[in-house]
């Protein structure tokens, strides 16, 4: 068929042209002349099911009636989308249909629109909502490509149906059947258990295509390939077909990509500390303790709740705990403060106080509010009514050991203050979570040449004189993957970051140390030894000379090969073995 | 009469012999020796008395080769003599440049050894429990042995060495080089070691079969395996001095499949051949785990035999504390 060939008609006395194998309905839509359906769908073949689309043709001599979605148009045809006779035979379909489906909505507004007011045809069952229309079935079969669900018997007890009246295990649950559904006669059950408030990062499948998140850079929908139709059955692309940019492709794959570059800024980030980890507070068995983040993400706007603070229930909790130092500060698991978490805990109270009027305990071993404006916060908290307790707390149960504490949560803790063990019942405890360094961390230092703390986040070359540059020229880090710190922290050290890499990028040349590791050819027998240890893979074997060299540039002097040189060839300047000696001779004099 | 030749000394003190044997397998170049120089004091080849050394002259031997180690008194008595006597000392062999395999005493103390020498030994049998001594009476005259020293010594720690001539025993050319050097006066700088200044890979034809990264997870020791005649020892996870040993040996043990037991000592740049092995050997471990690495260096038997076998009196450990033997 020639796509190009174009035919004349007629619609309403009106010519059109329009494009061979277009449909009446479609040339009519060109001409904004509403034609009304029921059963149709710009994304799915035409059926013809409702004949709610009817209109009357004159084809030379011959006039009938035809329904327009599914009728091709043809040279010369004249279209009256008004005429008596196709407005009395949509009358009466759509007369049958009020009898059929009485609850379905678009029929009603239809018939609305037309005058109808009552069906004088038989109404069997007044709850009905599925006309037939087979929307469903064609998504399920097209679309979907499931084929889950179809027709079954005939006439009066025609209906839609999954095979048997069973649930279809070739159903894939992707809810496209009632996403087409114009009446709403479909409905589908999650017979998944799924809490929508606390446990929100199992809230079930997204939108298979979406933009990850508001803040997203670059701010662009992606194809959740665990979620998306087109991976399970190799159907629906419904997405491709209707962005008009032709911007989706379903064939795209994750690529790696490889750029050379001079400068490297690592802002990798951290983890939160798993709560789970410690036993003792119950996180994740009892309900209505939540770490830090999700409360976060409880209270915000775009939340789950729309920033409400619920309980598991739904109810707002009349008594809240906020418990500080949750894998911080303690030897079992960091010993290290994580420096966010007492000013985060201090918001969560305040967004309390502010959202609910749940009683507030706020455990906590000291505060650290150290940036500025932040003990001033802290004062405002304490006038807000804000109950403070110095101490850790040591579980967290939903055993009661008297009546006002049946079904709360205990909050066991001694305070220091009052010198005296204290249990506390709460209806939700926010569980002031540390941070930690990532778990590659460790690979990503051991990519780039540079080393971890003994807390395990990067370490800085200097920790005054050179805090965001590491032990690799050329590598800089910004924000928490280098150590806990706040947004305003890292906000500064992104900038200094950036202008570390800049100035070198710009510069285009770098100073070396002095100390590197040199060896000495005429001592080297070339054993090879050290090659493999360089962790700056700065040494490489001249084959020619049969010794191994230092590349200068590359040495970062670290003296792993001075050490591991069995025949002395390898020295560090500034620490050679006869200087060491001199020093620890010097040590000895008297 | 033409002109004087050069007077030469061979001495020996705390040694298995090995090194004047040295001088024998010269076989017929012993002739050019002899022919160029006179052997004015050579104990275990002629009759010579140390009263007819204290009867030359201060400086009047050109050169005294001095072997093993000092372990004795009477060692040192005789060393501190042939220095006064001689214009040139050359420490020979290994115990005399190092300490040696006598050196590994060090580990122990006079009381510990004559304990095990004269009571404990399978094969000793002293029912009297007798014990040498330094002054005995016997039928009312007093006879004297030297004194055995706690610690041995190599030969630079008791009196002033020009140089050093590597190896347990040396091996023929290099004392031949040493010797026409001496001859015709073209030494290099007193105290030098008259052998290569590189290690011992340098030489070694096993040396490309080095994979491009050393790494060792078990220690075995030579006769676990059945040794690959063609590939790096340390390679087939057995421990080979030789990178951490001076070259010049001409690789006997390495022909005989046989690794390096580190006898010519380091290199010019190296204070410890023993902790500088043993520092690269830590190196190359193939393991980050602290636990691994505790398993595979407990597969090392005798690490301080093994590194310091020839060393020990040389090194920075010099001996075991006096007050932790028992």
């Amino acid at each position: 068929m020639n796509e190009n060939k174009k035919i004349k008609l007629f619609i309403n006395n009106k010519p059109i042209e329009v494009e061979e194998g277009t449909t009446i309905l479609q040339a009519a839509q060109k001409m904004d002349i509403e034609i009304p359906t029921l059963c149709y769908h710009s994304l799915l073949e035409p059926y013809a099911a409702c004949r709610v689309c009817v209109v009357e043709r004159k084809m030379g001599e011959k006039v009938d009636l035809a329904t327009s979605c599914n009728t091709e148009v043809k040279e010369g045809m004249e279209v009256f989308t008004d005429s008596e006779k196709a407005v009395n035979a949509r009358k009466m379909n759509i007369e049958l249909l009020m009898a059929r489906a009485p609850a379905a909505e678009p029929v009603q507004e239809i018939a609305q629109k037309m005058g109808i007011e009552k069906t004088p045809f038989e109404i069997k069952d007044p709850t009905e909502k599925c006309i037939l229309c087979g929307l469903c079935v064609r998504c399920c079969e097209e679309v979907v490509q499931a084929n889950a669900i179809g027709f079954v018997d005939r006439g009066l007890e025609r209906e839609v149906s999954p095979p048997f009246g069973e649930p279809s295990e070739d159903c894939i649950g992707c809810t496209a059947c009632a996403f087409f559904c114009p009446t709403e006669a479909i409905t589908y059950e999650d017979l998944h258990e799924r809490k929508i408030i606390h446990e929100e990062m199992d809230l079930g499948p997204s939108k298979a295509i979406r933009v990850p998140l508001r803040q997203a850079v670059p701010m662009v929908p992606f194809v959740d390939e665990e979620s998306c139709i087109h991976f399970k059955t190799g159907g629906c692309q419904l997405c491709e077909k209707v962005c008009e940019k032709e911007a989706v492709n379903h064939e795209a794959e994750e690529k790696e990509i490889e750029l050379d570059v001079g400068t490297v800024i690592l802002a990798s980030g951290f983890k939160t500390f798993d709560s789970k980890r410690i036993p003792p507070y119950n996180y994740g068995r009892l309900d209505n303790i939540i770490s830090g983040l999700e409360f976060e993400r409880m209270v915000n706007a775009s939340g789950p709740t729309g920033g409400e603070i619920r309980m598991t229930n739904g109810e707002k909790p009349q008594s809240v705990g906020l418990v500080h130092c949750v894998g911080s500060r303690d030897e079992n698991y960091n010993q290290y403060c994580s420096r966010v978490c007492c000013m985060y805990s201090l918001k969560f109270a305040h967004l309390i106080a502010e959202n609910t009027d749940a009683d507030i305990y706020d455990f906590y071993i000291d505060m650290r509010c150290f940036g500025k404006g932040y003990e001033e916060f802290y004062h405002r908290l304490l006038e807000e009514g804000t109950k403070f307790i110095r101490g850790r707390v040591s579980e967290i149960t939903d055993i009661p050991l008297s009546e006002k504490e049946e079904g709360k949560l205990i909050i066991r803790v001694e305070d220091t203050l009052m010198d005296t063990v204290r249990r506390v019942p709460v209806d939700m405890v926010v569980l002031a979570t540390g941070l930690e360094p990532n778990e590659d961390q460790t690979e990503l230092a051991r990519m780039f040449n540079i080393t971890t703390s003994q807390d395990g986040f990067f370490l800085e070359r200097h920790p005054k004189l050179a805090p965001v540059s590491t032990a690799s020229d050329g590598v800089f880090l910004a924000g928490a993957c280098q150590g806990p710190k706040d947004i305003p922290d890292t906000v500064g050290q992104a900038g200094a970051a950036a202008s570390e890499a800049l100035a070198l990028a710009d510069k285009g040349t770098f100073e070396l140390e002095p100390i590197t590791a040199e060896i000495d050819e005429e001592v080297c027998a070339g054993c090879q030894l050290c090659i493999g240890l360089c962790p700056y893979t700065a040494i490489s074997y001249d084959k020619e000379k049969g010794v191994s060299v230092v590349e200068e540039a590359l040495c970062k002097g670290c003296g792993t090969c001075v050490s591991a040189c069995p025949s002395g060839a390898s020295q560090q300047k500034h620490f050679r073995d006869q200087q060491i000696m001199a020093e620890i001779e010097g040590i000895f004099i008297e | 009469m033409s002109k004087q030749k050069p007077k030469v000394a061979f001495y020996w003190c705390s040694s298995c012999g090995g090194c004047e044997e040295s001088i024998v397998d010269l076989a017929e170049d012993i002739l050019k020796v002899t022919d160029a120089v006179d052997i004015v004091f050579w104990p275990v080849a002629l009759d010579f008395k140390r009263k007819d050394v204290e009867a030359m002259e201060d400086n009047s031997i050109d050169v005294s080769f001095i072997n093993g180690a000092v372990r004795l008194s009477e060692q040192q008595e005789m060393v501190e003599l042939l220095r006064k006597k001689s214009k040139m000392v050359v420490a020979h062999g290994s115990c005399a440049h190092m300490g040696g395999i006598p050196g590994l005493g060090n580990f122990w103390n006079k009381e510990t050894i004559f304990h095990r020498a004269y009571h404990t030994t399978p094969s000793t049998d002293n029912p009297d429990g007798t014990v040498p001594l330094e002054k005995t009476k016997v039928d009312g005259k007093e006879l004297s042995l030297p004194r055995f020293f706690d610690t041995v010594r190599s030969l630079d720690q008791v009196i002033d060495v020009d140089y050093y001539l590597p190896g347990c025993a040396p091996p023929r050319d290099i004392i031949m080089n040493a010797v026409q050097a001496i001859l015709k006066g073209e030494l290099p700088p007193k105290g030098s070691v008259l052998s290569p200044n590189k290690s011992l890979c340098d030489d070694c034809d096993r040396n490309d079969s080095k994979p491009e990264k050393l790494a060792i997870s078990e220690i075995k020791r030579p006769w676990e395996v059945e040794l690959d005649p063609e590939k790096c020892f340390l390679a087939q996870g057995v421990l080979c001095m030789g990178p951490a040993t001076r070259t010049g040996c001409g690789e006997r043990c390495i022909e005989a499949n046989m690794p390096c037991r580190g006898c010519f000592g380091p290199t010019d740049q190296v204070y410890d051949q023993g902790a500088k092995f043993l520092s690269s050997i830590a190196s190359i471990l193939d393991t980050d785990d602290e636990k691994e690495i505790e398993k595979i260096v407990n597969t090392i038997v005798d690490p301080a035999g093994t590194f310091y076998r020839f060393s020990l009196p040389a090194s920075t450990l010099r001996r075991k504390k006096m007050e932790a033997i028992k």
